[in-house]
């Protein structure tokens, strides 16, 4: 089927996205699938850590991701969190689903200094010269101490998602999550 | 003290350190958000950042730390940790919530109690997280997206009829009535929380609490559990309610073991008796365990 065959979305209601392209009946909507591999394929989340949830389409290109099923969600407000924007070139991962699910990347994920991390958490932008992997929206993340003592390790803590552009790092942290730490 | 609160010499045990209590500003303490993090590390993270951070003696994961911002540390930051009110962390755990049980929270937002119950099930089978104010609302979808919560299905309706229909739920294994109210409880962190207070709204709100608690009991399966709960001292919007819903519908107030020092529903109040067993609720004063006021009840659905 070709997207021109393929219903339009209807922006005001959640509907489960179908889980092939295959399968799709909606012009645009990604599939299950589709998602699960742009996870792998981006940031090495395995495909099995979403195996327990559905995803869902509501506003144009708005994912989100729901623990089970749910069986008609059309009168409601919200159904789990919202995940991923997918209605434009480049698929741009939410905050929350990051910090979520974010600490099973295994690429695409700058690690930032203290200072560089208190910046990304009040929103700001910054130049990043030693990132050389790829450009686009990457995982942010800082390290925190796992346990109380001077001599304690430290672990990753997942801070949002960036958008790295020509040596730049743009924090996409939403206004409300936003901390002057 | 505020005048309101003389109403209950009568029912107070030591009245005088109850009133002398109300009078002290609350502690702050934050619930670690054990779907993104755990104790160890909320408290390595506040230790990093010189801020104590010790757990209850009653909830380990309830901490009272020393600062007046909590939100602007890296655990809130993270979403590894929620403000909430000591008291506030008990009708979740007279719920008693289980991984994969379907809950209904019919007064949800802004969802503190809702995202320590999708917590409490380690975010797996489906908390319906309700609120009749759409303004709030979102304070709880806010709330659950930072804390990492996807079980949830969040609706905007009037819980007192409530329908289940599109939920592809037949009925609730638990259901909390986190029951809107007076909010005479909240006086140690709002000093403004009386200045509206009037019996007639008592009047009011406890006719809204009768009905959403009633259906509460409907839409919860036999054998279920139902908690009661608010967050004030008149007896209206407390034993009285339990005392119509035990006329009107299939069920009982069973005993409850909270991890805090409690005083027995009481029997009598300006006249009228209730039925005995509202002694099973627990009234919560603030001089008990240094916590602001509160009242909660655990019943038990056709049995």
């Amino acid at each position: 089927m070709s997207d021109d065959d393929l219903a339009e979305n209807v922006s005001h209601r959640f509907d489960r996205l179908a889980p092939t392209d295959a399968e799709r009946t909606v012009e645009g909507r990604p599939s299950r699938a589709a998602v699960l591999a742009w996870w792998e394929e981006r940031f090495g989340i395995p495909p099995a850590t979403f195996e327990n949830h559905t995803f869902w389409e509501k506003g144009n290109g708005k994912l989100w991701v729901l623990a089970g099923e749910a069986a008609d969600p059309s009168e409601v407000e919200a159904i789990g969190a919202t995940v991923l924007r997918t209605r434009q070139e480049h698929w741009k991962p939410t905050t929350d689903a990051v910090q979520r699910f974010g600490h099973l990347a295994t690429q695409n994920v700058i690690d930032l200094e203290l200072a560089e991390a208190e910046r990304f958490a009040a929103g700001e932008d910054q130049e990043i010269e030693r990132w050389d992997g790829d450009w686009g929206y990457l995982i942010a993340a800082h390290e925190l101490p796992r346990e109380e003592g001077d001599d304690a390790d430290g672990e990753r803590a997942i801070l949002g998602v960036g958008l790295y552009v020509h040596g730049e790092l743009r924090s996409t942290v939403p206004k409300g999550r936003r901390r002057d730490l | 003290m505020h005048e309101v609160l003389e109403r209950y010499r009568p029912i107070v045990d030591e009245f005088d350190a109850f009133a002398a209590a109300v009078e002290r500003p609350l502690g702050k303490t934050v619930r670690v958000n054990t779907i993104k993090a755990d104790v160890e590390r909320v408290r390595a993270a506040f230790e990093d950042a010189g801020i104590a951070a010790e757990p209850t003696a009653w909830n380990p994961e309830l901490l009272a730390v020393e600062t007046d911002g909590p939100g602007s540390t890296w655990p809130a930051f993270h979403g590894w940790i929620h403000s909430q009110e000591a008291v506030s962390t008990l009708p979740p755990i007279a719920l008693d919530p289980q991984p994969g049980e379907t809950i209904w929270d019919a007064c949800a937002a802004p969802g503190s109690k809702t995202t320590q119950i999708a917590a409490m099930m380690d975010d797996e089978g489906r908390v319906v997280a309700n609120d009749r104010n759409m303004g709030r609302l979102s304070a709880l979808r806010f709330n659950a997206e930072r804390l990492g919560v996807t079980n949830a299905i969040v609706t905007n309706r009037d819980a007192r009829n409530y329908s289940l229909d599109p939920l592809a739920v037949d009925e609730f294994d638990r259901a909390l009535v986190d029951a809107p109210c007076s909010g005479e409880g909240t006086l140690r962190k709002n000093p403004a929380a009386l200045d509206s207070w009037s019996e007639g709204f008592l009047a009011d709100v406890s006719g809204v609490q009768t009905d959403v608690l009633q259906r509460a009991i409907q839409a919860t399966k036999s054998g279920g559990r139902v908690v009661y709960s608010t967050c004030t001292y008149a007896p209206e919007e407390n034993e009285a309610v339990l005392d119509r819903v035990l006329d009107a519908e299939d069920c009982r107030i069973v005993d409850q073991e909270l991890p805090i020092e409690t005083r027995p529903g009481i029997t009598e109040w300006d006249g009228t008796s209730f039925d005995p067993s509202v002694e099973r609720a627990a009234r919560i004063y603030p001089h008990l365990n240094d916590t602001g006021g509160f009242f909660v009840a655990t019943l038990e659905v056709g049995a």
